[in-house]
């Protein structure tokens, strides 16, 4: 967390309850709606569009089952739910959820070899099946490769078939330029911990004509979809980071994709054979570096940074702790040892020059000792 | 020493990673995942599958203020122990998993593994004690708790993978002491249940899962001489020794009761007979490994043929091809199946072992 968010966060620690009605709930109330103006300014939607929640995971469950149950109530029709093979989890399982419960039919966008969505695909789609369609869903960009997708195509497509699209923001606010109403979105998603806020602190932002279901059903605090006491302390430090990741994007994000850079073409240099994942230049996220590593395990490679006191990671996070070769990487076109022999490397305000030149001193050693470790595994 | 600590969320690894930190060593944890669709809690008395036992060797590491991964070899795993287990049961044979996962996973897989990545040994909570003898051989011996000995399963990796191999265990006087030392570490696993089934059957129902796995295989129970006494659903459900569950309708001539002699796989015959056609005259077994010379020339030594078993005395001695003959005169060993793993010993010291290819009736010997 930002030193400011933490001062915010802090600061409101003992807040009352802003839906109560005593001075002290007037007083958290003031926060909460303050925060909201101050996000709703950030990202380019209007305070009355942001539903404040627990984080992205919560933000993505209300967006893509919501929009699916309040679609369907209105034309039982629509049934469709079309999303890009490369989302996060929290986008795909209520997606598959959806389908395995009720009813929904699932439709994969295809990525292609740089993990970037086809606008015409979804165009084809919707041209056979517009009517049938619940809602889109494509992420802004992607957590694993940095792929940024062409949202405002995507939405342009889908607002000609009258078909709401949502969009999972998290890893793009504070990264890339992000205009909730500009881009043409019904429904979109971000978080505090990945902008320098808190864990557990997250938004849908959703456009005010906009029906949605609840999935949290209680006493309605946000605007009826979403029940639960509001965290006054962390929307009020989501605010801060928002506001401040925003601000200061252009000048981080200069700095931050120089430094990634040198990053990948000091890999290259020190790992000929090292592969850079994604697109590049302005369609890559600018602090994101992803390479697969021939005949080497994510996960040695991950074991033997770590022992070298270089954090990075083979995917993305899971329950168990247990790699499994990316779905993402897969969508692209990748086999499964070659995704396996996968490892991001993500910077961040702090990182620097020095552990950029730390990580090229240790990987060439690593390498090589992971693919010795990699022949052992496939024997 | 840098030492890969096997930690599968059970009380004996973790207090094993425990004394490989206090003797000075360097320890990493790592957590095998071995099942791909892994349970989210733990069910009966299985011991590492599950998401909740791997969270466990999780917490272990963090009270240990070790590193901690997990090691995804669950492709490994399929790939040989369980393919491995429902090829032997398919051929008729009786296979010991526990055994084939030390030889290909733990002492093979994950060891190869971590001597690449630079450690120097592998720990684990097996109860054995490893060492060299005075002349410089890895030695490996029973633990000092003979109830709990764990020698007959770690007998397959050979001496030079046992070189490499750290039990901390071995010497602690009863599992008791194991349980009391890890509550005293405030390890929360202190108290979690022994687990003993085959770990990859869910339910402790092995005849079902070779059921599923290898279909309805119906064929003839007869006796020694051919006679058909009844019919099976599949051999693959009978083991060498068994008793129970033949449902012959008939009854012996001599009224005693029948026991499965031996499984025919080609004619998918299950052969019945007495309890004295039981008893073992000689074994052979083949793939055999030493952890001293191999014996050109007859030994007396002890046989053990069961994980829980006894040891009985035998003369062993190798024969061409890397195999080993058993001879035995004692009528205590009975019911002996090829595929089970053969474990010579002297006094606690672990001699060889072998996979047994044949077994043949005292009865033999003595016509």
């Amino acid at each position: 967390m930002t030193p400011e968010a933490v001062a915010a966060m802090t600061a409101h620690l003992s807040a009352g309850n802003p839906s109560s009605l005593h001075t002290a709930g007037r007083a958290a109330r003031r926060v909460v709606e303050e925060s909201r103006e101050r996000l709703a300014a950030a990202v380019g939607a209007r305070p009355s569009e942001v539903i404040f929640t627990s984080g992205g995971t919560e933000a993505d469950n209300l967006a893509v089952k919501g929009l699916f149950w309040a679609r369907r109530t209105a034309d039982q029709q629509r049934r469709r739910v079309v999303v890009s093979s490369v989302e996060h989890h929290a986008v795909l399982d209520p997606a598959e959820w959806l389908a395995t419960h009720e009813g929904a039919e699932l439709v994969f966008l295809d990525v292609d070899a740089d993990g970037r969505v086809d606008p015409q695909a979804l165009a084809a789609e919707l041209a056979v099946h517009g009517e049938r369609t619940a809602l889109v869903s494509v992420m802004w960009a992607n957590n694993e490769v940095g792929a940024v997708q062409p949202v405002t195509e995507i939405t342009r497509v889908a607002a000609a078939h009258g078909v709401p699209v949502h969009s999972d923001a998290v890893q793009a606010v504070g990264q890339v330029p992000v205009d909730f109403a500009g881009a043409g979105l019904d429904a979109l998603t971000l978080t505090g911990h990945k902008l320098g806020g808190p864990v557990g602190a997250g938004a849908l932002l959703a456009r005010r004509g906009l029906e949605l279901t609840p999935v949290l059903h209680g006493g309605g605090q946000e605007r009826g979809v979403r029940s639960g006491t509001l965290d006054v302390a962390g929307i009020a430090a989501l605010a801060v980071a928002v506001e401040q990741a925003v601000t200061e994007r252009a000048a981080v994000t200069a700095r931050l994709s120089a430094l990634r850079d040198s990053l990948v073409d000091g890999v290259r240099a020190a790992v000929p054979d090292a592969v850079l994942r994604g697109p590049t230049g302005p369609d890559r996220l600018p602090a994101n570096a992803h390479f697969t590593f021939p005949g080497c395990e994510g996960d040695s490679l991950l074991f033997l940074l770590d022992s070298a006191g270089v954090e990075c990671s083979t995917g993305s996070a899971c329950q168990a702790g247990v790699p499994q070769p990316s779905h993402v990487l897969l969508a692209m076109g990748l086999d499964e040892p070659t995704a396996r022999g996968a490892l991001r490397f993500s910077l961040g305000r702090t990182s620097t020059e020095e552990d950029v030149a730390a990580l090229l001193a240790a990987l060439p050693g690593v390498v090589e000792r992971a693919r010795v470790a990699g022949m052992v595994g496939v024997r | 020493m840098r030492v890969l600590a096997a930690l599968s969320g059970g009380v004996d690894s973790a207090v094993a990673a425990a004394r490989a930190v206090d003797a000075g060593h360097e320890v990493v944890g790592v957590h095998m995942a071995l099942s791909r669709n892994r349970a989210q809690m733990r069910t009966g008395s299985r011991g590492c599958c599950s998401i909740e036992d791997a969270g466990d060797a999780r917490r272990a590491a963090d009270v240990l203020g070790i590193p901690y991964y997990v090691w995804d070899l669950s492709e490994r795993f399929e790939d040989t122990v369980i393919a491995d287990f429902l090829s032997e049961y398919e051929a008729g044979r009786t296979p010991n998993p526990c055994v084939r996962c030390n030889e290909h996973i733990k002492f093979d897989a994950l060891l190869d593994k971590a001597l690449a990545l630079g450690f120097d040994a592998v720990c684990t909570g097996h109860y054995a004690r490893a060492g060299l003898d005075d002349d410089g051989l890895p030695l490996l011996r029973r633990s000092v708790d003979p109830a709990k000995d764990q020698s007959y399963v770690l007998a397959v990796m050979g001496p030079r993978r046992l070189a490499r191999a750290m039990f901390p265990l071995g010497d602690v006087p009863s599992k008791e002491q194991v349980r009391a030392e890890a509550a005293a570490r405030g390890l929360s696993v202190s108290a979690k249940p022994d687990s003993y089934d085959i770990c990859f059957v869910a339910d402790g129902d092995t005849q079902g899962f070779l059921r599923d796995r290898l279909g309805s295989r119906p064929g003839e129970i007869v006796t020694a001489d051919g006679t058909v006494l009844g019919e099976h659903d599949g051999a693959y459900g009978f083991t060498v020794g068994q008793r129970k569950g033949l449902n012959l309708g008939r009854p012996a001539p001599d009224g005693r009761p029948r026991y499965v002699l031996s499984i025919e796989p080609v004619q998918n015959r299950v052969v019945v007979g007495s309890a004295a056609d039981l008893t073992v005259g000689a074994v052979d077994g083949e793939d055999a490994v030493w952890f001293v010379p191999a014996p050109e020339d007859w030994i007396d030594c002890s046989l053990q043929v069961r994980a829980h078993g006894g040891a009985v005395p035998v003369r062993a001695r190798t024969t061409a091809g890397g195999g080993l003959r058993i001879e035995v005169d004692d009528d205590r060993l009975r019911g002996v199946a090829p595929g089970q793993s053969a474990v010579l010993y002297r006094g606690d010291r672990v001699l060889g072992q072998a996979t047994v290819s044949a077994a043949h009736p005292a009865a033999a010997r003595t016509a």
